[in-house]
């Protein structure tokens, strides 16, 4: 595949932080914004005033219509690069692909990218499904009543009419979360739970149970980026990219030209071709999990196993810690926590933490090269950043 | 008793006017290209296929096959809670674009994909019509 840039090796994260997660009733959304961006400063060892960068997504329950603009006022901080990207799920490394460009293209040195919502206590878990239901198209598609599970389900359903796959199988995807999260002191969901205990769930859309939902949360994760060459100089060791991409096939699921494979094929392809590596190069990979059959998808269009092939893949622990592929070890959207667009920036953080090696009892031993993935819309926008505890 | 929470009422636009008084005439109408002989749905300025300007409003057959679908157990609003359970589902239409829709006129455990569907109007006000699927071929009850 053609690749038209390349920004291997250039960039690397030097900070990476989460606040507390799940039900946060003392923390406003910005506030969370802030205390995210202040835990990353600190855990890169620098100050507000040596970032010259700074990337939001916005926010459901305090909506700012310039919010980078805000935050950076809110922190009287100055910034050479300021902007606010809108692609659901996906915005997270859609983020840091806009922000390992400008840093590779000398926009400017070091940015700080934080994202924070308060989907529980700002907004009420009601309000927030209501608010999240807007996804559909205003004429076509939200007349008829589809909440956000509707539109996986359907997604889960045609996967399964094509290729067999089974509640079981999805249900291997949050049990495994779940017994990931079982290690993190800092999830939100942290009792085991049995494939059974997934099926057993009420159903919500058919086939889609309870248990292969996400969570909805409260809660912030912000990273700090710089260039390779400046990385070295602080107060961790340096997270690299590697290789990233992006691939947006709709924005309306009913205009999805495949119910079944997704653009995290193209996403994939991209980082992969610039990163120079493969599947089977990934030690870790920490996956879009807004709903159990998406990691089904996504494990097949990112290439770890053929097309029909994730309902298998998953089963058996092959995804657990201690597997050939650990995914979302810190318990992902299922069981971490999900507070909306800042879901997948929880994975990134998750990641460079794998690749310190700093995750305790649920460390990848050895991990050397991690792959994230989101995805927006509804399977809709989609970025995959591959990391490396060194260049390649 | 509490005032009944309205379900979401379509707002024409100058592009899907054609589209919403088809409706409420009780006729599917979707959009074809005039140079290519393309067929789309959302309705749009251009074709998607050749880019071409001559799109015009036409009358679809109605008839469909539902590509993939859901039961509803848990409503997006208390507007939809007293159609528990409801399918949702997504339909190919024979000229080939596919449109979200509900499919009614059965119970919602008959539904199957491939299953052939025709149109049916939900008439949710005095203006706007909603198109939903039936199973094809049965009369109306």
């Amino acid at each position: 595949m053609e690749t038209t840039e390349t920004l291997k090796n250039k960039v690397a994260i030097v900070g990476a932080a989460d606040t507390e997660v799940g039900v946060v009733p003392n923390l406003s959304a910005t506030q969370l914004y802030v205390k995210a961006a202040k835990l990353a400063l600190e855990d890169a060892g620098i100050t507000k005033a040596d970032i010259d960068g700074l990337v939001t997504c916005t926010s459901f329950v305090e909506p700012f219509m310039y919010h980078a603009e805000m935050i950076a006022e809110y922190m009287q901080i100055f910034p050479r690069y300021c902007m606010t990207v809108p692609s659901g799920g996906g915005t997270t490394l859609a983020i840091m692909h806009h922000a390992a460009s400008a840093i590779a293209t000398g926009l400017c040195h070091t940015v700080l990218i934080t994202m924070a919502d308060s989907q529980v206590s700002g907004l009420s878990r009601d309000k927030a499904i209501e608010a999240m239901a807007q996804a559909g198209h205003p004429q076509f598609e939200r007349p008829y009543g589809p909440p956000i599970p509707a539109f996986y389900a359907m997604l889960a359903r045609a996967h399964q009419h094509a290729y067999g796959t089974t509640d079981a199988q999805r249900a291997a995807v949050a049990v495994a979360c779940r017994k990931h999260a079982s290690l993190n002191p800092a999830a939100q969901m942290r009792k085991p739970i049995t494939i059974d205990d997934v099926i057993n769930s009420r159903l919500i859309a058919d086939p889609l149970h309870l248990l292969d939902c996400s969570l909805v949360s409260d809660g912030g994760a912000a990273i700090v980026m710089t260039s390779a060459e400046r990385a070295r100089d602080f107060r961790k060791r340096p997270v690299y990219l590697l290789g990233t991409g992006e691939g947006h096939s709709h924005e309306h699921i009913s205009q999805a030209l495949s119910l079944t494979t997704s653009a995290a094929k193209e996403a994939g392809e991209r980082a992969y071709a610039m990163a120079g590596l493969t599947p089977k190069d990934i030690d870790v990979a920490e996956l879009y999990d807004c709903f159990t059959p998406v990691v089904i998808i996504e494990l097949e269009d990112l290439g770890f196993c053929a097309k029909g092939e994730g309902g298998s893949f998953v089963e058996g622990g092959r995804i657990e810690l201690g597997g050939e592929l650990p995914i979302n070890t810190h318990g992902g959207l299922l069981s971490h926590c999900h507070p909306g667009h800042p879901g997948s920036l929880f994975s990134v953080t998750e990641a460079t933490r794998q690749l310190r090696g700093e995750c305790g009892v649920r460390q990848v031993a050895g991990a050397q090269i991690a792959l994230v993935h989101g995805q927006g819309g509804i399977m809709s926008t989609h970025c995959t950043a591959i990391l490396g505890s060194e260049r390649v | 008793m509490a005032e009944k929470i309205a379900k979401p009422i379509p707002e024409p636009t100058l592009e899907t006017r054609p589209y919403w008084e088809g409706c409420r005439n009780h006729e599917l109408r979707i959009q074809r290209c005039a140079a290519c002989g393309n067929y789309q749905f959302f309705p749009r300025i251009y074709c998607v296929k050749c880019f071409g300007e001559r799109v015009e409003w036409i009358k679809a057959s109605g008839r469909a096959t539902v590509l993939s679908f859901t039961i509803v157990r848990r409503p997006v609003s208390p507007a939809f809670k007293d159609d528990l359970p409801y399918v949702v589902a997504i339909v190919t239409l024979e000229e080939g674009p596919t449109m979200m829709t509900n499919i009614v006129g059965c119970a919602p455990e008959r539904v199957a994909i491939g299953m052939p569907v025709e149109v049916a109007f939900e008439d949710r006000t005095d203006e706007i019509s909603i198109p939903m699927f039936r199973p094809a071929g049965e009369a109306t009850s």
